[in-house]
């Protein structure tokens, strides 16, 4: 051998330095070869290392490290060649491997530190979530809980159960120690404890609205915290040293119906509250948390509404209440008002009898008396009993008229009439008056007026008397006019009365009446009071006037029921006045034409005399065959007399009419009157008597009068007047014509 | 039935001149209203007791008025007879003279009177031609076949 540089491994110098070196030499070699197994043995577990080929290199890496030292064993003693190469071998891969795993390490190195990062971000995040999802869960939670309030809340209409079903709800689901409601006062300065979950019956506590604490939850529309001090949330007695735990109270608007408007929804400016007032248990170191807070304001929210709801039932349960009071009320109110009417109906039926039997004895017995023989002042006052007691009959009457129209029991008479007779007439029975008083009555009948009409002949005489009646009564000087004419649609209107519409038809029309007069006139405020029963017109110059004040009202009740309207006009007192009315009338089937040129008007179905027994008594031969002929042509049956005897004679019950002619010369026609009166004694036997007579003066008519004469006819007459005569005596069996 | 014709016009004409003198008034008219198939001669009787009441009534007065002391009481029943009758058939004038006759009675004025009758038979014995005329016109158109005409 050579030198060789290697250190001949001699056991006994350092022998113990070798072995020791040669013991390590084994553990590296043994750790080496150990360490890449146990990493292979866990990245095989590991399913997500991702640099698996790092790895691999590294454990190269080791186990030829291991190799290296493992071969360096052989070479502390004399080795072989061979050996060497092995060794160099080994020494060259393992500087490879290490020098290349060097180099790759300084590429994983950052990004294994970068893994790091991320994981932490992720926790980060997955804590995040965690947080967020606990949030929502408990917000649905809330959502949960408040339509369950809700719905108890809303299930119900009574205000109590309302309350107390909030209270109890809100109770459990916020796990609440207390919860109490304080409602306002009526006064509306003090709140009063009304509602508690706790204690059965609060009595009583009320405390002063404008406590500040108060006015700060009343502002806002959110729960506030307040302090369990403060007065509203004192509601137990504090036991001892527990802490009360937080107290919340939010405001319950409080909607009143008057605030409630059609179109807009109720305005929350409203300015009563109630107060809810909510405790947490007093040692649980509970807080109040957000969600909580909101639960508890929508549940104020809806409390407030089904308040109302439950408030306007009360309200129309209230006036349902009072409506049903009312009727009851009406009712008991109608029954009596009809047993009134039924029983003052009773009354009038039996006054009616009562009053009239009376009146009928003193008109009849009075007439009676008249006839007989009295002295002037006897027969004076004969003639005044018979006036007063025609005046009270007419009184009479016209008092049950109207109880009877107002009871809408008086009906029309309906029958065809000569419209223009009818004013004729009126005009004549008032000419005697108005001339007395120097008035100028002037009639005047439109062309177009029919002659006939439809409709109460003797209520619109009647009406028309009383207008006419009452111009003259008030009228001291100059002149009165009646106006008649067929009123068309636009005269139909009048503006003082807008709810008369009349129509006009072809079966119908409207006869409108004007009676003017220049009289005493009415002032403006007076006027309605015209028609009211009994209210006169209490100006001075009227005041001697008689009359009930019932005649207007009649009047303006007959031109009701005839479909029509009456009103009065004046500009004032002294200024005159006009009466106008309006009535419906009928049109009626035209007449019978050929006979009308004949033959005067047919007045009525009563133109019909045939066998009708008459007397006519006429000393003059003449006159008597003019009269008979005139009545035989009226169809009746006539018999002639030339004196009072014969006449007394002939004349029987049989005889209806007496026709005698009284001319100046004696006073036979009056005895015979007389003695006819005598001849029958009871009214229905006797004939009437009419006296036929040239004579205009007023003496004979009141002799007529006063021997008891049912009528005066003034010579000539013709054969319309006869007919006319015949007509009304007939009808009224009283006929004196106006002188 | 030309002859008709001509009648009848003429009997309107002298009907008409009548009235128009006053000689006859409506009640003459009224009296032809009253004849008719049950009483066709009605006008004729009740104008011939007219005549023969007012001639007896002309006596009468005569009588009374030659009297010593005249019983105006009496003339003035005659009077008003005789003023009853014309007036009842339509013989206005006589009816004129009747009513101044009776007030010559009330003041007793018999020459007056006495006038007044003279006056009362001239107007009398007028009228009385006068419808006697009137008569003869509606006899000769009635026995000519026609209708008397109605005023």
């Amino acid at each position: 051998m050579e030198s060789c540089n290697c250190i001949e491994p001699q056991w006994p110098a350092d022998e113990l330095l070798m072995k020791y070196q040669y013991i390590s030499d084994f553990f590296i070699a043994l750790a080496y070869f150990s360490i890449p197994l146990e990493l292979i043995y866990f990245v095989k577990k590991s399913a997500v290392f991702p640099y698996r080929w790092v790895l691999v290199q590294f454990g190269a890496f080791i186990v030829l490290c291991g190799a290296t030292h493992l071969i360096n064993l052989w070479t502390f003693s004399m080795h072989s060649r061979t050996v060497a190469i092995v060794m160099t071998t080994s020494k060259v891969l393992t500087a490879v491997v290490s020098c290349a795993t060097a180099l790759m390490l300084v590429h994983i190195i950052p990004d294994l530190l970068s893994v790091k990062t991320r994981e932490l971000f992720l926790k980060n995040k997955a804590a995040e979530l965690d947080r967020e999802m606990g949030l929502i869960r408990t917000q649905e939670e809330t959502g949960r809980h408040v339509r369950m309030l809700t719905h108890e809340i809303r299930s119900t209409l009574d205000r109590h159960t309302i309350l107390k079903t909030t209270l109890v709800e809100l109770g459990r689901t916020l796990a609440l120690e207390e919860c109490a409601l304080w409602m306002p006062t009526r006064t509306g300065l003090e709140l009063q404890l009304s509602y508690t979950l706790r204690q059965q019956n609060p009595v009583g506590y009320t405390v002063p609205i404008q406590l500040p604490v108060i006015s700060q939850v009343f502002t806002s529309n959110h729960a506030v915290k307040i302090s369990p001090n403060c007065p509203v949330a004192r509601l137990r007695p504090l036991a001892g040293k527990y802490m009360p735990g937080e107290v919340v109270a939010v405001r319950v608007p409080l909607l009143h119906l008057s605030n409630f408007q059609i179109n807009d929804w109720p305005e929350l400016s409203t300015k009563r509250y109630a107060l809810m007032v909510l405790m947490l248990p007093s040692d649980s170191a509970r807080q109040w948390h957000v969600h909580e807070l909101e639960l508890v304001e929508v549940v104020a929210d809806q409390v407030a509404v089904a308040l109302s709801h439950a408030a306007i039932l009360e309200e129309s349960m209230r006036a349902r209440d009072l409506l049903m009071d009312q009727n009851i009320a009406l009712d008991v109110a109608r029954r009596e008002a009809e047993t009134a009417i039924r029983a003052r109906n009773d009354f009038l039926a039996v006054m009616n009898h009562e009053m009239r039997t009376p009146m009928h004895a003193i008109i009849a017995l009075s007439s009676l008396l008249q006839e007989t023989e009295l002295t002037p002042e006897q027969r004076l006052m004969v003639e005044t009993i018979l006036k007063s007691s025609n005046l009270l009959a007419t009184l009479i009457n016209d008092v049950l008229d109207l109880s009877r129209l107002e009871d809408g029991s008086l009906q029309l008479q309906l029958g065809t009439f000569n419209l223009h007779a009818v004013f004729k007439e009126v005009l004549n029975l008032i000419k005697p008056i108005a001339s007395v008083k120097k008035l100028l009555v002037a009639l005047n009948l439109a062309p177009d007026l029919p002659e006939y009409a439809v409709g109460d002949e003797k209520r619109l005489m009647q009406t028309l008397l009383n207008v006419v009646g009452n111009a003259v009564k008030f009228t001291k000087e100059g002149n009165i006019s009646i106006t008649a004419f067929v009123a068309k649609s636009e005269s139909l209107r009048d503006s003082r009365a807008p709810e008369f519409f009349p129509v006009p038809s072809d079966s119908h029309f409207y006869l409108r009446v004007q009676v003017k007069d220049s009289g005493s006139g009415i002032s403006p405020q007076d006027i309605p009071k015209s028609f009211t029963k009994f209210a006169q017109n209490q100006s001075i110059a009227t005041r001697n006037s008689n009359g009930s004040g019932l005649g207007l009202a009649i009047c303006k009740r007959f031109v009701n029921l005839m479909e029509g309207h009456i009103w009065i006009e004046s500009e004032g007192l002294g200024k005159g006045c006009t009466a106008i009315f309006i009535v419906k009338l009928g049109i009626p089937e035209s007449l019978n034409e050929s006979k009308l040129s004949f033959m005067p008007k047919m007045s009525g179905p009563q133109t019909n005399f045939t066998g009708l027994k008459v007397v006519v008594m006429d000393d003059n031969g003449v006159s008597r065959s003019v009269t008979k002929g005139l009545l035989v042509h009226l169809g009746c049956d006539v018999m002639t007399v030339g004196s009072s005897e014969e006449c007394l004679r002939v004349v029987s019950q049989e005889h209806k009419v007496v026709f005698m002619d009284v001319g100046l010369p004696g006073m036979d026609g009056y005895d015979l009157a007389i003695h006819i009166h005598q001849k029958f004694t009871r009214r229905h036997e006797r004939p009437l008597i009419v006296a036929l007579t040239g004579n205009t003066d007023k003496v004979t008519k009141e002799n007529c009068m006063r021997v008891g004469m049912d009528g005066v006819i003034l010579k000539p007459v013709s054969l319309e007047k006869m007919r006319s005569v015949l007509l009304d005596l007939l009808e009224h069996r009283v006929l004196f014509e106006a002188i | 039935m030309d002859n008709v014709i001509q009648l009848q016009k003429k009997l309107v004409d002298y009907k008409t001149s009548l009235f128009n003198e006053g000689i006859l008034d409506d009640q003459f008219t009224q009296l032809q209203q009253l004849q008719d198939e049950s009483n066709p001669d009605f006008v004729v009787e009740v104008v011939s007791l007219f005549f023969k009441d007012s001639e007896r009534l002309f006596d009468e007065l005569a009588k009374t008025l030659d009297q010593q002391n005249v019983d105006f009481n009496r003339l003035d029943a005659h009077v008003h007879q005789l003023k009853g009758s014309s007036s009842s058939i339509g013989a206005q004038r006589v009816q004129k003279v009747c009513i101044l006759f009776r007030n010559y009675c009330e003041v007793r004025n018999i020459e007056e009177c006495l006038k007044c009758l003279q006056q009362l038979k001239r107007e009398y014995y007028f009228v009385k031609n006068k419808l006697e005329t009137l008569f003869k016109l509606e006899k000769q158109i009635m026995e000519a076949g026609g209708t008397i005409p109605v005023q």
